[in-house]
């Protein structure tokens, strides 16, 4: 039961936090100094917050989109071929640091939401792409005869066995993504990118603790709720095929 | 016709592409907007073009041997690397010393091309694990042979070394020392604390759950909030300043690593311990051995290389996170990389991401062996 209450109560709050800022002053005026405001109003919480989520949204997509892709391919046909080497690259590919990813992304995409974005597609594309293939290749051998004697085509085994057998592995590809993406997007405004991060750098910059408290808890409230909605997901997933 | 290896047909592809682009930027200073200045306009241009492009396509036919592309790879880099160098001596006019000349999309599409038929080409000769170190010795070498010969001396990323040679050396040692001092701390915290909830199992919930919200608190924020922490611990808990607690410089950084590293070691600490099968405990305590013996020589070994891959995890995760030290005037190679942002100069930006992203690779690369080889031994 305290499963469910918990992630509830935490939404409620941020959501009553974001919707009117100032009556939490007197919570984070104890983290000011010399009469600092203590809530962040250069610009709207609740706005920054929106596009925080809209960056890590369409990340999230696109990076879902074309790992799967990727994996799909590199499991049948010629792309087989491939495998090794896509393993290679994805193991490799996660040793890059994503604040590096970002900083080199800029001289090609300029300042802005670009960078973020790419940066976050391109480091979320990894565990997405470990996790589908790993549920796309790792299916028991009768699995995949029971199919081929049904009279199954291999688009019809994509679309009925494979997906939903993957899914679930997919599912948790992705909340490893999201969850990554919430927090890295924060690094996203040293590059001018509209994200919760600003609130943070903001603190750092004027030594304001109450500022850097309020955009840390936005982002770690917002990423509890997210892996609690990705698992829960996963869980509807896995019955759904019979695993629990 | 022979028959082609279509992943040998996408670097040929994406390294031709490399090749028609431009190789370098040749700028008036270091912030202005550059021109391309293609591979075939440098001096040795003319035949080494045609060498490269014909290294890429012989790879092509399938049966073309694997110790032949690793060779091909390699040199391949090398050129890569040798033209840029070239490019950067000879293409400033005599004198002038603001002029700088920077890596463009041709050399890191052959770069690309190139590493990527390296790791496809070590992949299919399946070295054994003797000869992999043997590889990562070799690159590391090659590497730094490169960079002491000099002949990079003239690319923009050297020349910003150059000017802050000492810097340089001050902020890497603070690097390895935030990544590899934060890893120690988390070992020597987290083993014991994994041990210990190994045991008392009502206590697993509890201890995973609070360590796994202190992994969403974004990292800006966790290296934010340490300074103000840990300026008032130095400020109010006696003794603690003097034991070096302080809430600027590179403390507040290290705790804030340490903290993202503790649950990796704690839940790599506990599913090795888990994993080690209960005849093998029941045939220790049979031998007649106390629960301390059963610790220290069944259960730690036997868990050891799920806990050496929890500290591939945190290394090369502390590694990255490392640069975000210098945003709060932690030090490392983060610094440079923000300074750089500041200045729009991007071959300070390279001078910083560069050596993060080798020290990560290499630290990634060479932990996967040392798993390997404790697999291999524990089994």
């Amino acid at each position: 039961m305290t499963r469910r209450i918990l992630p509830a109560l935490a939404g409620l709050a941020l959501l009553a936090f974001l919707i009117a800022p100032g009556s939490f002053a007197p919570l984070f005026q104890p983290f000011t100094r010399n009469n600092a405001p203590a809530i962040y109003t250069q610009t709207s919480l609740l706005s920054l917050t929106l596009s925080h989520l809209a960056i890590v949204a369409v990340a999230v997509a696109a990076s879902t989109i074309a790992g799967l892709v990727l994996a799909i391919l590199v499991t049948r046909g010629a792309g087989r071929e491939f495998l090794p080497l896509a393993r290679t690259v994805t193991a490799v590919g996660q040793t890059f640091p994503p604040v590096a990813v970002l900083a080199l992304a800029v001289p090609v995409l300029g300042f802005g939401t670009g960078p973020t974005l790419v940066a976050l597609f391109l480091y979320g594309l990894l565990p997405v792409f470990e996790n589908a293939l790993a549920g796309l290749s790792g299916q028991p051998a009768p699995v995949a005869e029971a199919a081929r004697a049904m009279g199954l085509t291999p688009r019809q085994r994509l679309w009925q066995i494979d997906l939903p057998l993957a899914l679930p592995l997919l599912l948790a590809g992705m909340r490893l993504t999201a969850v990554i993406s919430l927090g890295t997007a924060t690094i996203g405004s040293t590059v001018a990118a509209r994200t919760l991060g600003e609130v943070i750098i903001a603190g750092l910059l004027s030594s304001n603790t109450a500022f850097v408290l309020q955009g840390g808890m936005v982002v770690g409230i917002l990423a509890v709720l997210i892996h609690h909605a990705f698992q829960a997901a996963e869980i509807r997933a896995r019955r759904r095929i019979g695993l629990d | 016709m022979p028959r082609l290896s279509p992943p040998a047909v996408l670097f040929a592809l994406i390294g031709l592409a490399g090749l028609a682009l431009p190789l370098v930027q040749f700028k008036a200073n270091r912030i202005v907007a550059g021109e391309g200045v293609g591979l075939a306009d440098l001096p040795h241009g003319p035949w080494v073009l045609p060498a490269l492009g014909a290294i890429l396509v012989l790879a092509c036919p399938a049966r073309s041997p694997a110790a032949a592309r690793l060779a091909s790879a390699v040199a391949g880099l090398v050129a890569a690397t040798l033209m840029l160098g070239t490019a950067a001596s000879h293409l400033p006019p005599p004198g002038n010393s603001l002029a700088r000349v920077a890596p463009a999309s041709g050399f890191w599409l052959l770069a690309l091309a190139f590493g990527l038929m390296l790791a496809d080409a070590v992949n299919r000769l399946r070295p054994s694990l003797a000869l992999r170190w043997v590889m990562l010795a070799g690159a590391v070498a090659l590497t730094a042979g490169i960079l002491v010969s000099g002949v990079l001396d003239g690319v923009s990323v050297m020349r910003e070394y150059a000017t802050r040679r000492d810097l340089f050396l001050r902020e890497g040692q603070a690097h390895l020392a935030l990544a590899f001092g934060s890893l120690g701390l988390a070992l020597l915290a987290g083993i014991p604390l994994g041990i210990v909830i190994f045991q008392a199992r009502r206590w697993r919930g509890p201890v995973l759950g609070a360590l796994n919200i202190l992994q969403t608190i974004p990292s800006l924020a966790l290296f934010g909030i340490m300074i103000p922490v840990l300026g008032w611990v130095a400020a109010t808990i006696p003794g603690a300043a003097q034991a070096g607690v302080s809430g600027i410089g590179t403390f507040p950084a290290l705790v804030a690593l340490f903290l993202y590293s503790l649950l990796p070691v704690v839940s790599n600490t506990l599913s090795g311990l888990s994993g080690v099968p209960a005849p093998t405990q029941e045939a220790a305590v049979g031998l007649g051995m106390t629960r301390a013996q059963v610790m220290a020589q069944v259960l730690v070994p036997l868990a050891l290389p799920v806990l050496l891959a929890a500290v591939r995890i945190v290394l090369v995760q502390n590694i990255g996170l490392a640069v975000i030290a210098g945003l709060i005037g932690g030090g490392g190679f983060g610094t440079f990389v923000f300074q750089g942002l500041n200045q729009t100069a991007m071959d300070l930006v390279l001078l910083g991401a560069l050596p993060t992203i080798a020290l990560a690779l290499v630290a990634g690369i060479a932990l996967d062996l040392l798993v390997q080889g404790t697999r291999r031994g524990a089994a």
